[in-house]
């Protein structure tokens, strides 16, 4: 019957418009969050950036002396490779194209026979990875809302321990990067070891420096705290984008909820006026068929047939 | 007495920065002071109660937690993992954890235990010479 559906697309503009207020709701949160989380990215620059300044004092000194972290590393023994995701969905494809893209790295490796260990944050990579069947070496979930220095340590600990101890050759990371509040961009980079060309200093007011204790034994700790605070600037970075893509799948979600609210309701007017139309034509097409016949007389017969039938009651 | 430019960095933010008559800290080598013209200097920092000089002759205490500190011309730079103003320290929280670390302490020897021990013992110091 007519009525039903009428009923039935009510109710489902009804869930539509409460979907689009939780849509509206996390949009707007996320990008109260972006300004936040713009702001760590921005307050820990200064430590890598002084970092890296101390790093190149070092190499400008002298030539940097031997370390482990220093190098082109080699991909064709075992590669450590850290992920990071969210540890929730509804952003879009953050979660998927990055776990993707490790899953694809991953495979082909292991078409060439190449082994990957894999260290990865967030709760969505964790469940893709089990899924998935590939072994995970460590995780760390529940960090990917407001990443701490301390959770770069960790994932440096995990992931470095057995660099150091030479099992590893090379740690590669895949994030998604926070060029700014309109573009990310999904990126594989290298964690370690670093490339000493990007500590090659072209300035000439390099000062004579005394260390306490010598080059050579400073550079393996202050590597390895440069590595550290990369980790963290890419969690840091990491955790705005997934707020941006966030954001701007609440925002689509939002309009796609308002144009289905705006089609249904015309599918739903149709049908309660089609349901008019059909109650009257059929009240007309009654009254014309009574009219017409002769057993009826007078319209004071009529009003009482109608009086006394149920469906007029 | 003249001053310098010191900034107190870590991951988090940039702790604090501005002028210094004299800084000390202690260096992997030991204890070390900083003044104005001091030759370019290149070392780590130990777990330690860094004393800032201003140059209106207050006293600004922080607890570092390891690093490193760089000295170059009239700049200088601790860069530390992690490390807290005195005024930020909350004494409690510092407290129970050094008791807490103590009776660990005393069931197993563990070396994070003692580095537990010597983070509260820092905290504790940097607050208290603020409060004294």
């Amino acid at each position: 019957m007519a009525g039903g559906q009428e009923r039935i697309l009510r109710r489902r503009i009804k869930s539509v418009q409460s979907t689009k207020k939780i849509t509206r709701a996390m949009e707007l949160i996320a990008s109260s969050r972006i300004v936040r989380a713009m702001g760590r990215i921005s307050s820990a620059r200064p430590y890598y950036e002084q970092l890296s300044e101390v790093v190149r004092d070092l190499a400008a000194g002298s030539s940097l002396p031997k370390s482990r972290y220093l190098g082109q590393g080699d991909e064709s023994k075992v590669l450590g490779l850290v992920v990071m995701v969210a540890d929730r969905g509804l952003c879009g494809g953050y979660n998927s194209t990055a776990l993707r893209m490790a899953e694809r790295l991953i495979r082909s490796r292991e078409a060439q026979g190449l082994k990957t260990r894999v260290v990865v944050v967030g709760r969505k990579g964790e469940a893709y990875f089990r899924y998935r069947e590939i072994p995970v070496e460590g995780s760390l979930m529940h960090i990917s809302d407001r990443p701490s220095y301390q959770d770069a340590r960790k994932i440096a600990e995990m992931i470095l321990a057995p660099f150091e101890a030479g099992e590893i050759s090379a740690v590669d990371v895949i994030s998604t990067r926070f060029l700014s509040a309109g573009t990310q961009k999904l990126e594989k980079s290298r964690l370690a070891p670093i490339d000493p060309d990007i500590f090659a200093s072209d300035t000439k007011t390099s000062y004579d420096f005394e260390y306490e204790p010598s080059p050579e034994v400073i550079i393996d700790p202050l590597l390895k705290q440069f590595v550290e605070s990369k980790i963290f600037a890419l969690l840091l970075e990491a955790s705005a984008s997934e707020l941006a893509a966030k954001q701007r799948a609440m925002a689509a979600a939002t309009e796609n909820a308002e144009e289905l609210i705006k089609s249904l309701s015309r599918v739903m007017n149709r049908a309660r006026q089609d349901a008019i139309t059909t109650e009257i034509m059929e009240i007309v097409g009654g009254a014309e068929a009574l009219g017409s016949s002769s057993d009826w007389e007078s319209e004071s017969q009529l009003v009482e047939f109608k009086n006394n039938s149920p469906k007029a009651s | 007495m003249s001053d310098f430019h010191f900034s107190l960095v870590t991951p988090e933010r940039v702790l604090f920065e501005g002028r210094a008559q004299m800084v000390t800290m202690r260096s992997g080598e030991g204890d070390i002071a900083f003044l104005a013209g001091h030759a370019p200097f290149l070392g780590t920092v130990e777990v330690c109660v860094c004393k800032i000089l201003l140059p209106d002759d207050r006293v600004e205490m922080a607890a570092v937690h390891g690093g490193f500190v760089r000295a170059a011309g009239d700049n200088l730079t601790v860069l530390a993992g992690v490390a807290e103003l005195a005024s930020e320290i909350d004494v409690n929280r510092a407290e129970r954890a050094l008791e807490a670390a103590e009776r660990r302490l005393a069931q197993f020897d563990d070396a994070s235990e003692l580095a537990a021990i010597a983070r509260a013992r820092v905290r504790l110091d940097a607050s208290q010479v603020k409060r004294a």
